[in-house]
């Protein structure tokens, strides 16, 4: 078997997977046997993603999920990373900070969305403090554990040819922890976007992919449901393969690091 | 600056004795809390937030206490951690044997991971609703979403799993003849029970972490989920606090009790992860 070959047989196979998982939920759906509100036509959710998105509202959701997740995201760099970086620098940081952080780690981010809720009312706030929550603590950790497996003998050697702190820092342990920064930051966005999701749920405003399909549930209207299900999949498939999937290209890759993930 | 800690510690260690350093260990780990718990209460009785919404440590313990004489707290814990357990074993079984099959014939594989890579990327809480439509209010969805969610891990890391087996050693197995019954126990299901192993964790990771939230949703009669968003409703910040502090137990002992047992189980007796 050639290897052209055989790919183009995954290829069809696949494809076939799919139309055949596609026709059995169509078969399904038409078949009366659920109520067709519950079970919609593929048409039907086709029709209602188009018309979404033709007349924006979709797109205004949408925009609303990725800004509280972005913020969120953002807040969660801007305070996990220096301080994992300071607590693998700093004994005495660690020592403060790392059983407060093993403690609340294991909390899911969920649990809080009621005190939340209570403290800040619902809305963007409470949102965004959720997905700050669950994005904070991979990036800590990752950083942390990043900086610490900077090997030593790359400190050392960079002290003999004479860096000092400051270029000790950007040019060798930085570079060096990369891979699990990196790391950090997908695994604290994947939770990120669990988290907006489930906290737009619960905590409910009136914009936003989460609120829609939790609305779409009081109404069965279950088309809206699986078209904002679909778009909420797009977003996610396209920032774990495009925007991640790119950084790592240009930054760990380039510097010839990604070996060091794996070890 | 890791090499100076190191020294100094190692310079004291022979004046203390032994209590003495681990005394001094103990403190060093709870002393953080001290200063969170200070800070807490010095927020709580300062009164900028409503007590109600803001409640002294005293309250929450005496609420914790007084929740858990009544067996009210540990009854709670004890549905969601059945609902975790049976939505995690519906997802371990369903999901090896998924990620097995793939990873031993192309045919299953090329059938099963569009469809895997197409639900993989999607919250599995997004689902939370429609699994409520279809499976109605309660236990049923709660148990059936939190598998499905944890289904995806166990199913990739299986997969990459069989994938990442030796092909020298499945060859060399044959050659010394077993047959497929032998090489799959003997060589493919220990190759590969280190990234099943890691699967499993996360699944349970993720289970764990969706499963309060799905518990809000579900409206289930009892579960620590529903015990928080209920207090909710009558201002009983005590209540939740004392919740939350029973879910951060339980992911804590999790943790502690089963992912790292888990993980040193593997490193040691397999010694795959560092090779």
């Amino acid at each position: 078997m050639t290897e052209p070959g055989s790919r183009r047989r995954s290829l069809v196979r696949g494809t076939l997977s799919l139309l055949v998982a596609a026709a059995a939920y169509e078969a399904l759906a038409r078949s009366g046997y659920f109520a067709p509100a519950l079970l919609p036509t593929l048409p039907t959710i086709a029709h209602t993603l188009f018309a979404g998105l033709a007349d924006g509202s979709l797109i205004e959701h949408a925009a609303f999920t990725l800004y509280r997740v972005m913020f969120g995201f953002a807040l969660a760099v801007v305070v996990g990373l220096p301080l994992g970086i300071l607590m693998a620098r700093f004994q005495s940081v660690q020592n403060f900070f790392l059983p407060l952080v093993s403690a609340m780690m294991p909390i899911p981010s969920f649990a809080l969305v009621p005190l939340f809720m209570l403290w800040f009312g619902i809305g963007n706030l409470t949102t965004i403090l959720i997905v700050f929550y669950a994005a904070t603590f991979p990036m800590i950790f990752n950083t942390w554990s990043g900086v610490r497996s900077v090997n030593p003998i790359w400190l050392r050697a960079a002290g003999a040819m004479g860096a000092d702190e400051h270029r000790l820092f950007w040019k060798v342990i930085i570079p060096g922890a990369s891979p699990f920064i990196i790391t950090g930051m997908r695994q604290a966005f994947l939770r990120a976007w669990i988290a907006v999701v489930g906290a737009e749920m619960i905590a409910a405003s009136d914009w936003g992919l989460g609120w829609v399909i939790f609305d779409a549930k009081e109404f069965l209207n279950t088309d809206t449901m699986l078209a904002s299900l679909i778009v909420i999949g797009i977003i996610g498939f396209v920032f774990e393969r495009f925007v991640f999937g790119s950084l790592e290209r240009t930054t760990v890759m380039r510097w010839g690091m990604v070996r060091a993930t794996k070890g | 600056m890791q090499d100076a800690v190191t020294v100094i510690t190692a310079d004291n260690a022979p004046d203390r004795s032994q209590g003495g350093e681990r005394l001094r260990v103990i403190w060093r780990n709870i002393f953080p809390f001290v200063v969170v718990g200070a800070i807490w209460e010095i927020i709580a009785w300062s009164g900028i937030f409503p007590r109600r919404l803001f409640p002294t440590l005293e309250e929450i313990t005496t609420s914790f206490v007084n929740l858990t004489i009544t067996g009210i707290l540990p009854h709670h814990a004890i549905e969601t951690v059945i609902r975790l357990l049976t939505g995690f074993a519906l997802a371990a079984i369903i999901g090896v044997t998924i990620g097995v099959l793939m990873g031993r014939s192309r045919r299953a594989e090329d059938i099963f991971l569009p469809l895997v890579s197409i639900g993989a990327p999607i919250p599995g809480l997004a689902y939370a609703p429609l699994f409520l439509l279809w499976f109605g209010l309660g236990n049923l969805s709660s148990v059936l979403l939190v598998g499905f969610v944890s289904a995806f891990p166990i199913i990739f890391n299986s997969w990459t799993g069989v994938k990442a087996v030796k092909e020298i050693w499945v060859r060399s197995a044959q050659a010394m003849g077993a047959d497929d019954r032998r090489l799959f126990r003997h060589v493919i299901l220990p190759g590969a029970l280190p990234y099943i192993l890691t699967g499993m964790r996360l699944g349970l990771a993720q289970a764990w972490r969706i499963l309060v939230a799905v518990e809000m949703l579900a409206a289930v009669p009892w579960g620590l989920g529903w015990l928080i968003f209920g207090a909710r409703k009558f201002l009983n910040t005590d209540t939740m606090m004392a919740g939350i502090v029973v879910i951060a137990l339980i992911g804590l002992a999790l943790e502690k009790f089963v992912f790292q047992k888990i993980e040193n189980y593997t490193v040691v007796r397999w010694g795959m992860i560092s090779s």
